[in-house]
């Protein structure tokens, strides 16, 4: 399961509107080995595409030791898709099951197909889903939104699933 | 002095859990087959069975991504940092 802040959850969906109809892209990062993704990290679609995304090369070097100061790692990892559904994509599933990702990532998923460039996202009506992706094999988890990681336990907690 | 060559977390099983080791070599071929000594089992997660760096892997000698200096063929010499990383890409 990934448990998600809510601010975070709509920086992501946010980050999504505004690159619609290109692919966004980017972090969220957590202490190393937590599954807590605390601080949100939007990057460049090195790409700049509706069918594609790419972390640039050298905007990864300077992301990972930037994470690596701060005793951090990619919690999450996310996208979108903007013609199609919110599911990985064989591209998708290629990069992540490469040998050097890590399988303890969580991928979000975003889709904004039914968003056009001038209307943007309608209130919550927006895919937004999440995937461990574990040699070439793809498990979708639960999404729990908490309000707060200070807070994120207690009963207000909303399910989406 | 050496090369010091910094881990990813996935990687990390073969390097006893350290984030960075050391290693030794002209290139970075000869690098990555001195750390394969030490660490058994890195080079096949590099280095395809054609002898090419796995395209779904980033590696940087300082602050150069291989890729545009000669992939395995790289110079590197003592007091360079070498960096592994997952390439973060996809598409729909």
């Amino acid at each position: 399961m990934l448990r998600i802040d809510r601010a975070t959850y709509h920086a992501i969906v946010a980050h999504a509107r505004k690159d619609h109809p290109d692919e966004a892209c980017g972090v969220v990062a957590g202490p190393e080995g937590t599954e807590r993704p605390e601080r949100f990290v939007p990057m460049l679609n090195a790409a700049r595409s509706p069918t594609f995304y790419e972390f640039d090369s050298a905007d990864l070097l300077a992301l990972y030791r930037d994470l690596d100061d701060r005793d951090e790692w990619p919690v999450v990892v996310y996208h979108s898709h903007t013609a199609t559904e919110a599911y990985p994509s064989r591209t998708d599933i290629g990069y992540a099951s490469g040998p050097a990702a890590d399988p303890r990532t969580h991928y979000v998923l975003v889709s904004t197909r039914h968003h056009g460039p001038e209307t943007g996202l309608a209130g919550d009506d927006v895919e937004f889903r999440s995937y461990r992706i574990v040699d070439g094999e793809v498990s979708e988890e639960e999404v729990e939104i908490v309000e707060s990681y200070l807070f994120g336990h207690s009963p207000t907690t909303v399910v989406y699933d | 002095m050496a090369i010091e060559v910094r881990i990813p977390t996935i990687l990390r099983t073969h390097t006893g859990g350290s984030k960075t080791v050391e290693g030794s070599g002209d290139t970075l071929a000869a690098l990555i087959d001195d750390l394969d000594s030490k660490h058994s089992g890195l080079k096949d997660r590099l280095v395809t069975d054609e002898g090419k760096l796995h395209r779904f892997v980033n590696v940087y000698v300082n602050d150069e991504d291989v890729r545009f200096t000669g992939a395995l063929d790289t110079q590197v010499k003592d007091g360079d940092s070498v960096t592994i990383l997952p390439a973060v890409a996809g598409g729909c």
